[in-house]
């Protein structure tokens, strides 16, 4: 693929990886935003964990190899060019398990991140609610004090995974006299509790990957309070991050999704299509040099702050301009449905969750250019 | 794994930096539009000082014997201070294509600063009238030079002009060329000169060089990129309108966003096609491919973007921002169009799935 230079162990990794998969992996299993999906994409999570594929970069206590950043990124480019289903556990892993990691309590983390590398446990995110979407930290469901928890109430809205999911996570307004960032509390909760109520709203793609939440009175006990109390909002922020940068998004997504559309190119080359062609794959192999270039400064010692927004922005554009391309390829087929259509109206929601990205380009523009603040 | 510079290669460019931050050289690239080249050659002396011209000359010929890396970070940075005068041609390019010459000894003295070469592209020479010899590549098969291609646009889809050959002809001859007139590019700075093949001195292969050539290009578009956006964000938070910066409207904050975006992610394919030339990879061709192209949109939204938020002042000679929008825009047709890498990209990729 290129010239970057792995170590020994790190290509003996990558064979390891490529035939575990090889001998493994299912292919593409029925949409996991449904009852019989969802049923599959566990019992592929159970799968992942036995071979201990689920979570590489985690402790090896908790179901991980302690795997080096490196191995994780080799890992999932060998995972997306094997074709290996979506994840239904990566809420968790991905957004909840390094806050987790970061401000869980011990117990905490006995409680819940083993439970997650094997389908166990499946997440849903609740952020949103109907009245804050961009503006998150204007949101008004409530977090009240009872002996020994709380009580939340309000409603939560376009919540991934939440119709097949067994517990969430998310933000609770538990002081109302403290102001929009202040006075929030991060809270863990189980989905058949009671005075909680699902309700799935189908996507665009026709199945519920999201849903609505109601909270009625429901009790939480302190023990599932995630951080200090009224320290939500930075703790989000932690996952926020995570979401738009490394690790929800690993390049090998978009190289496998290049190559297919290179393959669809060779079945009928229209000329004037070849520029869009070239420059999905330019961008899908920037997207993989750009992640070698994070890994190696967060390898040093760097972090990644607001860099994570040139991320997101970065690669949701590239998934939809890539997935366009692949249905103007398709000619009159492309309304026809089958997997290019699926994955498209996927990236269809990219500059969209995790942040629209017009505030990612505020954040750009504010955090890494240096612009001033001020009015939206 | 490691992806990246090294602390000597941020070494250097920060003292590339210092030199050229200093050197007025908005003023020696408007002298050398007009003909004066003195502040320009001045400036030439002081990088040679500083190894960049030495830098893919061998040690053994008093060069430095440097990696395609360390030329990206040279090129970044002579992009981004705007430096006139044909670095490409005599820095990136000459080392490789003479190496094995009759004419291999000019390398000793284009290393000390001494020699100035020019190496035609797309049948014009740059600043071929102050350089001490000029070189034109031919197709041993083909035409003598190729056809010149000012006059119409250049979308043909047979990557065959100087910079973009194809794998196919192994061999070129290397003559010293003739100098015809001089062409006025869109770029003031930049002085053209028709050529013809002259005295033929040896058979090359020449692509490796034009490899390099390509590379560099790409570098100092992207420098260029870098200073568009340094310098409209430094414009953005003085400029008032409406009673504010207008650096605090969001419609100017999504362009220079976007405009950093696609800076950063250009900047990994230049790296990574310095990092597969060094190491001869079989993708080398097409990595250099995928870093014209993308330095080169990359640089361009940012000329675009510095001047449509700098407005009226943008759009003037006095104001220096002409100086990198009119040259981002001669780099992003020079060593090879757009539209040829990208069809040489595709053929690639096309052969090797």
């Amino acid at each position: 693929m290129s010239t970057l230079e792995f170590t020994e162990a790190e290509e003996a990794f990558r064979l390891e990886a490529r035939e575990w998969l090889a001998a493994n992996n299912p292919g593409r299993l029925p949409s996991m935003d449904t009852a019989e999906g969802a049923a599959a994409h566990r019992e592929w999570e159970r799968t992942l964990a036995s071979g201990r594929w689920s979570v590489v970069t985690w402790p090896e206590i908790y179901g991980g190899r302690d795997a080096a950043l490196t191995d994780w990124v080799v890992f999932e480019e060998e995972y997306y060019l094997a074709g290996a289903p979506t994840r239904i556990s990566q809420n968790g892993i991905s957004l909840l398990a390094p806050i987790i990691f970061g401000h869980g309590t011990e117990a905490q983390k006995e409680r819940y991140l083993r439970d997650m590398t094997d389908g166990t446990l499946v997440w849903a995110q609740a952020w949103s609610e109907p009245e804050a979407g961009s503006d998150l930290a204007s949101l008004r469901a409530t977090a009240t004090r009872d002996a020994g928890g709380w009580r939340l109430n309000g409603q939560k809205t376009w919540s991934s995974r939440a119709p097949f999911a067994d517990r969430g996570f998310g933000l609770f307004r538990s002081d109302p006299e403290a102001e929009r960032h202040r006075g929030l509390t991060y809270f863990l909760f189980p989905l058949d509790a009671d005075g909680v109520t699902v309700r799935p709203i189908d996507q665009l793609d026709g199945t519920p990957g999201f849903a609505e939440i109601f909270f009625d009175d429901v009790f939480v006990a302190d023990e599932d309070v995630l951080g200090g109390v009224g320290d939500g909002w930075k703790v989000a922020m932690s996952t926020a991050g995570n979401e738009r940068g490394l690790s929800l998004r690993s390049p090998g997504r978009f190289c496998a999704a290049a190559d297919r559309l290179l393959d669809l190119w060779k079945i009928d080359p229209q000329p004037h299509l070849r520029d869009q062609v070239v420059d999905a794959w330019i961008g899908a192999e920037a997207y993989r040099l750009y992640t070698w270039g994070t890994v190696t400064h967060v390898e040093s010692g760097g972090s990644v702050g607001a860099e994570g927004s040139i991320n997101k922005l970065w690669w949701s554009d590239l998934d939809l301009a890539l997935h366009e391309t692949a249905l103007s390829l398709l000619g009159a087929d492309a309304e026809l449905s089958g997997p290019w259509v699926d994955d498209y109206l996927f990236s269809l929601s990219g500059p969209i969750y995790a942040g629209t990205n017009q505030i990612q380009r505020n954040i750009v523009a504010e955090r890494v250019l240096g612009l001033p603040r001020g009015g939206r | 794994m490691r992806f990246g510079r090294t602390p000597e290669q941020h070494a250097f460019s920060e003292a590339l930096d210092d030199l050229l931050g200093a050197a007025e050289v908005p003023a020696a690239a408007r002298a050398w539009a007009t003909g004066d080249h003195s502040a320009g050659l001045k400036l030439w002396q002081r990088l040679a000082e500083l190894g960049v011209t030495g830098l893919l000359v061998p040690e053994e010929h008093g060069g430095v014997g440097a990696t395609p890396v360390d030329l990206t970070v040279a090129f970044e940075r002579l992009g981004y201070h705007g430096t006139p005068g044909p670095w490409i041609e005599s820095v990136a390019v000459a080392p490789g294509l003479l190496a094995r010459t009759p004419d291999s000894d000019i390398l000793q003295r284009v290393a000390s600063g001494e020699a100035i070469i020019s190496v035609a592209s797309a049948a014009r020479a740059l600043d071929a009238d102050i350089s001490e010899q000029t070189y034109a590549v031919s197709d041993r098969v083909g035409l003598d030079t190729p056809p010149p291609s000012g006059s119409g646009g250049s979308t043909s889809d047979a990557p065959q002009r100087a910079g973009v050959e194809t794998n196919t002809v192994p061999s070129a001859t290397l003559h010293h060329a003739v100098l015809g007139v001089e062409r006025k590019s869109v770029d003031p700075t930049r002085r053209l000169f028709d050529i013809t093949a002259g005295e033929e001195i040896s058979t090359v292969d020449a692509q490796p060089a034009l490899e390099v050539g390509t590379l560099a290009c790409s570098a100092q578009l992207l420098g260029a990129g870098l200073r568009l956006l340094d310098d409209t964000v430094a414009y953005v938070k003085q400029r008032t309108q409406f009673g504010r910066p207008i650096g605090e409207f969001q419609a100017v904050k999504h362009l220079l966003a976007d405009v950093r975006v696609a800076l950063d992610f250009a900047a990994p394919l230049v790296h990574n096609a310095a990092v597969e030339i060094d190491a001869e990879a079989p993708t080398a061709a097409r990595a250099v491919s995928a870093a014209k192209v993308a330095a080169g949109d990359a640089a361009y939204l940012a000329s675009r973007t510095a001047l449509q938020v700098h407005g009226a002042i943008g759009y003037t000679r006095e104001f220096d921002l002409s100086l990198w929008i009119l040259k981002v825009r001669a780099l992003v047709g020079a060593w090879g169009t757009p539209a040829e890498h990208r069809a040489r990209i595709l053929e690639s990729l096309v052969e090797s799935r």
